[in-house]
């Protein structure tokens, strides 16, 4: 399994959940676990996913989540696992 | 699996607290390269680095883009100058050929720095050697990104003080060279005792010839890191503040073994070592000197700081030694000055003088760093500063430079402006009293004794 971390911060609006998900199934990007919240009307979610069956490469994935995240004036940034494996496990 | 509080608290080291990943620098041996023909000398050198190097920087920029990491140079270090060029050069200006292929390699390939216009004479010099430090203020006014360093000495050969007087001299004229843009020549010389063959940091940077045909060594960093973790533990004894210090050095350390395990894999070129290294900025919290402060000096400076520092400096060592197979280079915390937004508040209230940070490279990770000196300073006063230096490196059986910026036309209480990671540095005094009938001696002061130690 090769996973990535997507984390999504910005002011809250209606529907940044739905983007995002919506864009994963696109591209065959598997769910492993989600965590969100709002923290004074800014949203704040963090998203471990499976990108073993991704139908495009990494650089097009972060790329257009990026671009999706400006359209509805958030934040998407997509980073592969191992830097937080790394950091935190032994 | 991992957990949103760690996804979060590395991503919040990476965005407000300016960790990142210094430098990877591939060495790139230049052995093969050797030739009695200047021309043909340097299209080899050329045509090898832009071979091996060729996607170094693309390489660096898909790691960046895939952790999220900023790496923030891409470098490279080649064998020392003196050695691959004995043969082909007749004159001093036969080496600045030399520079220049490597300045336009550099280039080429997008590199920030080249380093390796470099002389290892802490014994003698050869005559070739002696051709390319006195190439040098030539060549790095000529150049843009080529970086020099000499080593004058090492605990087991003792200070080559014939070395030691003509650097003096060649930083005085490499100020001269470059002084419409503030000496700035004199920011891409080192000066060594007991130089390391894997550093990956500039402007120290070479690959010993004890190293293999190309190897990637990783510079990390993290002063912001530091700084924010130990702001947690304010007034806690040191017990407390030593762990903090030791972990937060292995993060930072895992994140650059990761980098480097990666670049190594993508361009199937052999890691090397990570360099644990803390090297400020003068990006707002990005300073060695505001850790010392948040341990509990009013200053850098102030009494107390030798043994913070000390203190400091093996802490992160031991932090981050387990996080890396291999570590090497000049590991510890730099306390440059133009470097380092506290170390250049310090200097300009009259905190720190160049004796305290004389006497802090002894405990620090490399020397005297980046420090602006009036320009009317003789060479041999320049000469001796390296002396001392050196001495200390020489018995302390550690690795000691001297990077000093004599900035020509300016003096006491003026700035000196080098720009980008360089910094500005307000010009700090020195002794005035005359070192030259010490210096103008010949020959070379023996090696230490290791025993009776007291």
């Amino acid at each position: 399994m090769k996973k990535c971390v997507i984390t999504v911060v910005g002011k809250d609006t209606v529907g940044i959940i739905a983007k995002v998900c919506t864009y994963l199934a696109e591209t065959g990007i598997n769910i492993l676990d989600i965590s969100q919240t709002i923290i004074d009307g800014y949203f704040n979610m963090v998203t471990i996913v499976d990108v073993s069956g991704a139908t495009k490469e990494f650089r097009e994935y972060s790329d257009e989540l990026e671009a999706a995240g400006k359209e509805i004036g958030v934040i998407i940034h997509c980073q592969r696992e191992e830097i937080f494996e790394k950091m935190h496990r032994l | 699996m991992i957990s949103v509080y760690e996804v979060k608290e590395t991503n919040k080291m990476i965005e407000h607290e300016n960790l990142d990943v210094r430098t990877i620098t591939l060495g790139i041996s230049l052995m093969d390269c050797i030739d009695s023909d200047l021309f043909k000398l340097n299209e080899n050198i050329y045509h090898k680095i832009v071979s091996l190097a060729g996607n170094l920087v693309k390489t660096g920029q898909e790691i960046e883009h895939e952790f999220g990491i900023p790496i923030v140079n891409k470098r490279i270090s080649v064998t020392p100058i003196a050695l691959v060029g004995s043969a082909a050069c007749k004159t001093s200006d036969d080496y600045v050929e030399i520079a220049k292929t490597l300045d336009k390699a550099a280039k080429d390939v997008g590199v920030n720095f080249i380093g390796g216009y470099s002389a290892l004479v802490s014994k003698a010099m050869t005559v070739g050697d002696e051709r390319l430090i006195r190439s040098v203020p030539k060549a790095l006014a000529y150049t843009d990104r080529v970086c020099s360093s000499i080593n004058v000495g090492s605990t087991r050969t003792g200070i080559n003080m014939d070395a030691v007087r003509l650097c003096g001299e060649i930083v005085k004229e490499t100020a001269v060279a470059t002084k419409e843009r503030d000496s700035l020549g004199c920011a891409k010389l080192v000066v060594f005792c007991n130089a390391p063959d894997d550093n990956p940091f500039m402007a120290g940077a070479f690959l010993g010839v004890t190293e293999g045909d190309a190897v990637i060594n990783v510079g990390v960093s993290g002063p912001g890191v530091v700084k924010n973790a130990i702001r947690q533990v304010r007034g806690e004894d040191f017990e407390k503040l030593c762990e903090t210090i030791k972990k937060t050095a292995f993060k930072i350390t895992r994140v650059g073994q990761l980098v480097a395990g990666e670049a190594s894999k993508r361009m199937g070129i052999p890691f090397g070592i990570i360099d644990l290294s803390l090297a400020p900025t003068p990006a707002v919290g990005d300073s060695v000197a505001e850790i010392l402060e948040e341990i509990g000096l009013e200053r850098v400076g102030a009494p107390g700081t030798t043994a913070a520092l000390a203190m400091l400096n093996d802490q992160v060592k031991k932090g981050g030694v387990m996080a890396s197979s291999y570590v090497g280079g000049l590991s510890g915390a730099f306390i440059p000055v133009s470097e380092d937004q506290g170390m250049i508040d310090a200097v300009r209230l009259g905190a720190l003088n160049l004796e305290k940070l004389e006497a802090m490279t002894c405990v620090c990770s490399v020397g005297l760093d980046m420090i602006a000196i009036p320009g009317k300073t003789s060479a041999a006063a320049i000469s001796g500063i390296i002396a001392d230096e050196m001495a200390i490196g020489m018995v302390n059986q550690k690795t000691t430079a001297v990077r000093l910026i004599p900035v020509i036309g300016k003096d006491v209480g003026e700035t000196a402006q080098f720009g980008g990671l360089l910094g500005y540095a307000p010009i700090i005094p020195v002794n005035g009293y005359d070192c030259s009938a010490f210096i103008n001696r010949q020959g070379r002061i023996p090696a230490p004794i290791h025993s009776f130690k007291n």
